[in-house]
C-alpha cells in the first residue's frame, strides 16, 4: 500500500469532464510533479487532494486515511500558492506559526518551531516584519515555512514558482528540492514548465486533457514518451518520416541512409514517423554514429554553453543542439554540414 | 486664469460650507447679552437630559455596530468567496433602507410587534431597544456592506481563506483572525458612518418613543434659542471627531500602509 494513493479519480464541472479516470501511487518522500499545459486538469487534481474540490468519483487516501470526504481544515496538509498567499496582517513569524496556533500547540513549543522554520528558509531575521516588506521569493520561503510548520503529511505546490523572475525561481526550485528532501516530506508539484518539472523531480505525471498520459522518471519521460502527446509536450521534437524495409530487425531508411531501430518497434506499415531530440543529432561526422545525413544550416541561435542550430534535413526543418567551444565558431546560415545521427535514439510516435 | 477659477471655485465652495457653521457657532455664543461665552454650553452640559440621552444613543450605536459588523462582514465574505453571482441580489437589498423611509420602517415594526401581537417586543423597554438596534441597523446597512465589501476587494478572500484552512482553521477562525484584522478599517470606517447616523436619529426613536439624543436635540430645538446650535456644534465635534480616530486608525495600523 502505497503512502498517497489516487483511485478512478473524476471531477466534473457542470458537463464539463476536467479530470478522467485519475490514478497515482505515490511512496513516502517521493517529489512527484504534475505536468501539463494550462487547463489541463492538474491544478484541479492538487485542489481535490487538498480538498478544496470535491471529486465527482474516485477515492483519495494518504497513510492509510481515506481523506476523500474530509473537510481542507482536517487534512493535515501543507500548500503553496502560485499568489504565495501570506497572512497580510501577521508578521513572518506570526504567519508560520498560525498553523501551529490553531492546531493548539503551547507557546513556548510554537516559538521554537518557528524559529527552527525559519532557520531553514534562512529568514531568521525577518521574523518580525510584515509580508508586504519582503521580496516574492523570500514572501515564497515564509510560506513553505508556514506550510511546514505543523508537520504536514503531504505538501502541495501549486505553481509556487510562477510569480517570481527567472534567477529567484531557479535558487529557490533548487531550495524547495533540498528541504524537501532533507524532510523526507512526500510533495506533490503542480507546473506547466516543464524544466522545472524535470529538474528537481522523482517522478513526472504529464498530463493532457484531464488524463495522466504517463508517469515516470524525468529520463523516462524525456526519452522514452509513451505518447505523441508526452513527446511534444516535454523537450523539442524533430520527426522524420522513414521508409520501413525490414519490420522485425527494425531496419529502416531516413533520406536513402539506413537506420535500425531498437528492437522491434518498427511498425508494419510501409513508413512510420520517428523523432529524434536535438541533442541525438551531432554537428559532422562522429564515431560510433550510425550513418550521416546531409543538411543546410537555416538559422543559427547562441544561447551561451549551448548552441541552437536550425537545418533542413530530408525535406524537414530540424532542430539540433551543440555544445559551445571557444576554437570552434557556429556554421554560418546557409553552409552545406554533415549531421550524425543513430537509430538508437530515436522516439517512436504512436498514438 | 484657469488657476484663478479653481481657486474662487475652492473658496466659493468653502465659504458654503464654513459660514453657517461659523454663523451658528457665533450665535451659540451669545447667550450672555454683548460678550461672548460658553453658558450655552454650559447649560446644555448642566442639563442631566442631555447626558441621558448622549449615553442612551452611544449605547446603542455600540450595539449597532456589534450587530452590524457580526451582520455584515460574514455575509459580505460569504457572497465574494461563494456566492459571486448573488452579489447584485444582495447589494440590492443591502440599498433598500435608502428607498424605503424610516418611518415606513418603525410603522411596520409597531405593526409587527405591538402588544397584541405574536412577538410583544415593544411591551418592554428592552424589548423595544432590541427593536431600535434593528432598526438601526437596517438604516447603516447600506454603508457598513459598501465600506466592508470595498475591504474585502483589496485582500485576495479566496486564496487567504484556502490558505487558512490548509493549515487547519475552521470558519471562525478564518473570520476572526485573517479576514477581519484585514478589513479592519473598512469595518471601522463603517462603524464610524453607523456612529453618526444613530447619534442623529429621529423618526425611529421618536415614534418608539426611547429616549434617545435625537428626540432631545428636537425637543431643545423646539424650546430653546441659544443651545440648540450649541449642541449642532457638540454634534458636529463628535462628527468629526469619529472622522479624525479613522485617519488615526488607518495610519497605526502597521500592515495597511501597504496598500497607501
Amino acid at each position: 500500500m502505497s503512502f498517497l494513493t489516487i483511485s478512478h479519480l473524476e471531477k466534473a464541472f457542470g458537463s464539463n469532464l476536467v479530470v478522467k479516470d485519475f490514478k497515482l501511487e505515490v511512496e513516502k518522500g517521493e517529489f512527484i510533479s504534475l505536468l501539463g499545459p494550462s487547463g489541463c486538469g492538474k491544478t484541479t487534481v492538487l485542489r481535490m487532494m487538498a480538498g478544496f474540490e470535491r471529486p465527482t468519483s474516485g477515492r483519495i487516501r494518504i497513510d492509510g486515511q481515506e481523506v476523500t470526504g474530509l473537510k481542507a481544515n482536517a487534512r493535515n496538509i501543507g500548500m503553496m500558492f502560485q499568489a504565495y498567499a501570506l497572512f497580510p496582517n501577521l508578521t513572518v513569524a506570526d504567519n508560520v506559526g498560525f498553523g501551529l496556533k490553531v492546531k493548539g500547540v503551547a507557546r513556548t513549543e510554537r516559538e521554537a518551531r518557528v524559529a527552527e522554520m525559519l532557520d531553514l528558509i534562512s529568514l531568521s531575521d525577518m521574523a518580525g516584519r510584515f509580508p508586504f516588506q519582503l521580496s516574492g521569493g523570500q514572501q515564497q520561503r515564509v510560506a513553505l515555512a508556514r506550510a511546514l510548520a505543523p508537520s504536514p503529511r503531504v505538501l502541495l505546490l501549486d505553481e509556487p514558482l510562477s510569480a517570481l523572475d527567472a534567477k529567484v525561481r531557479v535558487s529557490l526550485r533548487n531550495e524547495i528540492r533540498e528541504i524537501q528532501q532533507r524532510l523526507g516530506i512526500t510533495t506533490i508539484f503542480v507546473t506547466h514548465d516543464q524544466e522545472e518539472a524535470m529538474s528537481i523531480s522523482d517522478r513526472i505525471v504529464v498530463m493532457n486533457a484531464g488524463i495522466a498520459d504517463q508517469v515516470g522518471s524525468p529520463f523516462e519521460i524525456y526519452n522514452r514518451p509513451t505518447t505523441r502527446f508526452v513527446a511534444n509536450f516535454v523537450g523539442t521534437l524533430n520527426t522524420f518520416s522513414v521508409k520501413v524495409e525490414d519490420s522485425n530487425l527494425g531496419k529502416v531508411r531516413l533520406a536513402g541512409q539506413a537506420l535500425t531501430l531498437p528492437g522491434g518497434f518498427a511498425s508494419s506499415g510501409p513508413e512510420m514517423a520517428i523523432a529524434l531530440r536535438p541533442e541525438a543529432l551531432r554537428l559532422g561526422r562522429e564515431p560510433g554514429y550510425e550513418t550521416v545525413v546531409m543538411g543546410r544550416i537555416e538559422d543559427v541561435h547562441f544561447m551561451g554553453s549551448i548552441i541552437r542550430l536550425r537545418a533542413r534535413v530530408a525535406g524537414e526543418s530540424v532542430v539540433m543542439d551543440t555544445f559551445n567551444r571557444a576554437d570552434q565558431p557556429p556554421p554560418k546560415p546557409g553552409t552545406e554540414v554533415e549531421i550524425s545521427l543513430s537509430g538508437k535514439d530515436a522516439i517512436i510516435l504512436r498514438g | 486664469m484657469t488657476r484663478f477659477f479653481a481657486w474662487s471655485a475652492l473658496l466659493f465652495g468653502s465659504l458654503y460650507f464654513l459660514l453657517p457653521l461659523v454663523g451658528m457657532t457665533e450665535f451659540s455664543l451669545k447667550m450672555r447679552r454683548g460678550e461672548y461665552s460658553f453658558d450655552a454650553y454650559r447649560r446644555v452640559f448642566e442639563d442631566p437630559r442631555f447626558w441621558e440621552t448622549f449615553s442612551y444613543s452611544l449605547t446603542l450605536a455600540v450595539a449597532t455596530i456589534v450587530v452590524g459588523v457580526f451582520l455584515v462582514a460574514p455575509t459580505a465574505y460569504w457572497v465574494r468567496l461563494k456566492l459571486p453571482q448573488a452579489r447584485p441580489f444582495v447589494e440590492f437589498v443591502t440599498l433598500l433602507p435608502l428607498v424605503i423611509p424610516a418611518i415606513v420602517l418603525v410603522f411596520g415594526y409597531i405593526r409587527l410587534y405591538n402588544t397584541s401581537s405574536w412577538l410583544p417586543m415593544t411591551g418592554s423597554a428592552f424589548g423595544t431597544d432590541i427593536l431600535l438596534t434593528m432598526g438601526y441597523t437596517t438604516l447603516a446597512l447600506p454603508y457598513m456592506y459598501r465600506s466592508v465589501d470595498t475591504g474585502l476587494r483589496t485582500i485576495d478572500v479566496a486564496t487567504l481563506t484556502e490558505a487558512a484552512q490548509s493549515l487547519g482553521a475552521g470558519w471562525i477562525t478564518i473570520l476572526g483572525r485573517i479576514i477581519l484584522p484585514n478589513v479592519m478599517v473598512a469595518v471601522l470606517s463603517g462603524a464610524f458612518l453607523t456612529l453618526a447616523i444613530v447619534m442623529g436619529e429621529f423618526t425611529m426613536a421618536a415614534l418608539l418613543n426611547r429616549p434617545a439624543f435625537g428626540p432631545f436635540m428636537q425637543l431643545l430645538g423646539a424650546n430653546r434659542a441659544y443651545e440648540p446650535p450649541a449642541l449642532a456644534v457638540i454634534a458636529f465635534a463628535i462628527t468629526w471627531g469619529c472622522m479624525g480616530l479613522m485617519q488615526l486608525v488607518t495610519r497605526f495600523s502597521k500592515h495597511e500602509r501597504a496598500k497607501a
